[in-house]
């Protein structure tokens, strides 16, 4: 049971990174009917810009207090946010937007797409250590438990706990803003009907410029907080990258409840992979496996539900 | 001065010439006609007009100031609310959702403005809270004009109304279409149901292949005999 519930934590803090990059993706898709590949790359920025940024105020955070930590924290997520909202606002005007505008088959934003991603890795890369992984320094005691979850041994640890509450506040946020803001009316009228979303008075450019910030800057958050939790590197979107663009499959690509559901959901699953029996004796099957389980899950929601578990469309999230 | 003044506009889709130099006016007040078969121009004109579509030659004012090229969603600061062929309502979205995404161009909805709505199409009342995309034909094509006039229109651009609707739903819209020019609002409708169109317009123009073959009042085309013919499906007593 101890295990169990360690595993569930430790999943339910994956999957939170998860479903905020999914997020990103699943905005950009309601909005352009396009996967913006290059979207792991702005989760990768989020974390080396978040750690150049915060390294400049905190040295070694090894005996913070609270509200100390929670300052860092803030500090990591906003400059997470800014980064990747950056990128992605660049990487739409510099790789879509020409050819949005010339009107290019579906395809040739998908090179285009690949083409940002490799960039953007190489180009971290190149600035920042190519091989070495690079590790954010202790900006306070990550691991220390918080509270242990009663009747039972299982811990949640400080940075699970702010990895969570954070990822939570945020979509929640987001929520809000896509169903009660004219923000949020002026992107689900784009994603529904472009044309028609013109006829209101709504700016389509402006309106998918603010779309691919708003990914942009969930996805650099949670560069941040991954970057804090694990150690990170320039190819460090690759894997992340792909998960989350499963999970936001998983929930229903286009649907914001869907990848937030979509993505808690794959984390979860991949990280109890080692609490499975196996064989009916008790026993387990390894770590190795929880790829494989995750994208085992993956297909069989596909097959029995091809549009993902809520369905596609941006509209009915609201 | 008119209030729209279409002066010898040509669109081409690429290498076509969709329409071949259109030139007509709709006076403040007025209810004009665009008539013609499939693939006229009707909808193109339109579409013109609204921003939706650029001239490749020719200008367009409106009040007096040239608006051709500028793009839709600025036009519809200047009151021009274009109601789209096929409805094109947000399904994924509610009635009332809808009816304020017609007034997107204000900081706030005007609630005087909401109340007349739903007072002139109570249907829309009974569904406010329900999605656009389970609505009736008739009911999404109310909800289309509504959601049109919720952004205080001068010019109210209607593209085919009565499409695919049962005719006692057609009459109720035509009605409608009535009471709201009663209202002040300058109407320029485009329709191929020629018979409640001229009754309802004062003045129509005939489009077929991209130009304008035949003007005049309502009255007027509705006894002609080549409208007649052509549109009202009679035979000519010769």
């Amino acid at each position: 049971m101890t295990d169990f519930l360690n595993y569930l934590v430790l999943g339910l803090t994956r999957g939170s990174m998860y479903a905020l990059i999914a997020l990103g993706y699943t905005l950009v898709y309601g909005v352009l009917q396009l996967i913006n590949f290059a979207h792991s790359e702005v989760f990768m920025s989020g974390a080396f810009g978040s750690y150049l940024i915060v390294g400049m105020f905190v040295h070694d955070g090894q005996h913070l207090a609270w509200w100390q930590v929670t300052l860092v924290m803030f500090l990591g997520l906003l400059s997470g946010a800014l980064v990747g909202a950056a990128v992605a606002w660049g990487l739409e005007r510099v790789a879509y937007r020409p050819l949005r505008r010339r009107g290019a088959p579906k395809l040739a934003f998908l090179i285009s797409a690949i083409g940002m991603s490799f960039f953007l890795s190489q180009l971290a890369g190149k600035l920042f250590n190519r091989l070495s992984q690079n590790q954010f320094p202790s900006y306070f005691d990550q691991n220390k438990a918080v509270f242990t979850i009663p009747g039972s041994g299982a811990t949640v640890s400080r940075i699970q706990l702010i990895v969570i509450v954070s990822a939570v506040i945020m979509m929640v946020f987001l929520d809000r803003l896509v169903s009660g803001t004219k923000l949020g009316r002026s992107i689900r009228g784009v994603a529904e009907d472009a044309p028609t979303a013109a006829l209101m008075g709504i700016d389509i450019d402006k309106t998918i410029s603010r779309t691919f910030i708003i990914g942009g800057a969930l996805g650099g958050a949670a560069g941040f907080l991954f970057g804090t939790t694990f150690v990170f590197s320039n190819i460090m979107g690759f894997i992340p990258g792909v998960k989350a663009f499963a999970a936001a499959v998983l929930g229903g690509i286009g649907n914001i409840r869907g990848a937030m559901i979509g993505g808690l959901l794959l984390g979860v699953v991949e990280n109890l992979v080692p609490t499975f029996p196996w064989n009916g004796s008790g026993g387990w099957i390894g770590l190795q496996w929880t790829d494989v389980v995750a994208f085992v899950v993956l297909v069989l929601v596909l097959v029995f539900r091809p549009t993902g578990i809520l369905g596609e469309r941006l509209g009915r999230a609201a | 001065m008119s209030l729209l003044e279409v002066d010898d506009i040509e669109v081409r889709y690429g290498a076509i010439r969709a329409l071949k130099g259109v030139t007509f006016d709709v006076n403040e007040g007025e209810v004009v006609a665009l008539l013609g078969a499939n693939g006229a121009g009707k909808t193109t004109t339109q579409k013109t007009v609204s921003g939706m579509l650029r001239p490749s030659l020719g200008e367009i004012r409106f009040d007096g100031q040239r608006i051709d090229g500028i793009p839709a969603h600025q036009l519809i600061h200047l009151g021009i609310c274009h109601v789209p062929e096929g409805r094109r309502v947000f399904p994924m979205m509610t009635v009332a959702e809808n009816l304020e995404m017609g007034a997107f161009r204000f900081k706030k909805p005007d609630s005087t403005i909401h109340d007349r709505v739903i007072e002139l199409f109570p249907r829309l009342g009974e569904r406010y809270k329900q999605f656009a995309g389970t609505l009736s034909g008739g009911e999404q094509q109310m909800l289309a004009i509504g959601r049109a006039l919720m952004g205080k229109p001068r010019l109210l651009l209607l593209d085919e109304p009565s499409m695919g609707l049962a005719p006692l739903i057609i009459k109720q819209i035509f009605d409608i279409v009535k009471e709201i020019n009663e209202q002040g609002v300058t109407v320029l409708l485009v329709e191929q149901n020629a018979a409640q169109a001229l009754a309802l317009a004062d003045r129509g123009y005939v489009l077929e292949t991209g130009e304008i073959v035949l003007s005049g009042t309502g009255q007027e085309l509705l006894t002609d005999d080549r409208i007649r013919a052509a549109y009202l499906g009679e035979e000519i007593a010769s």
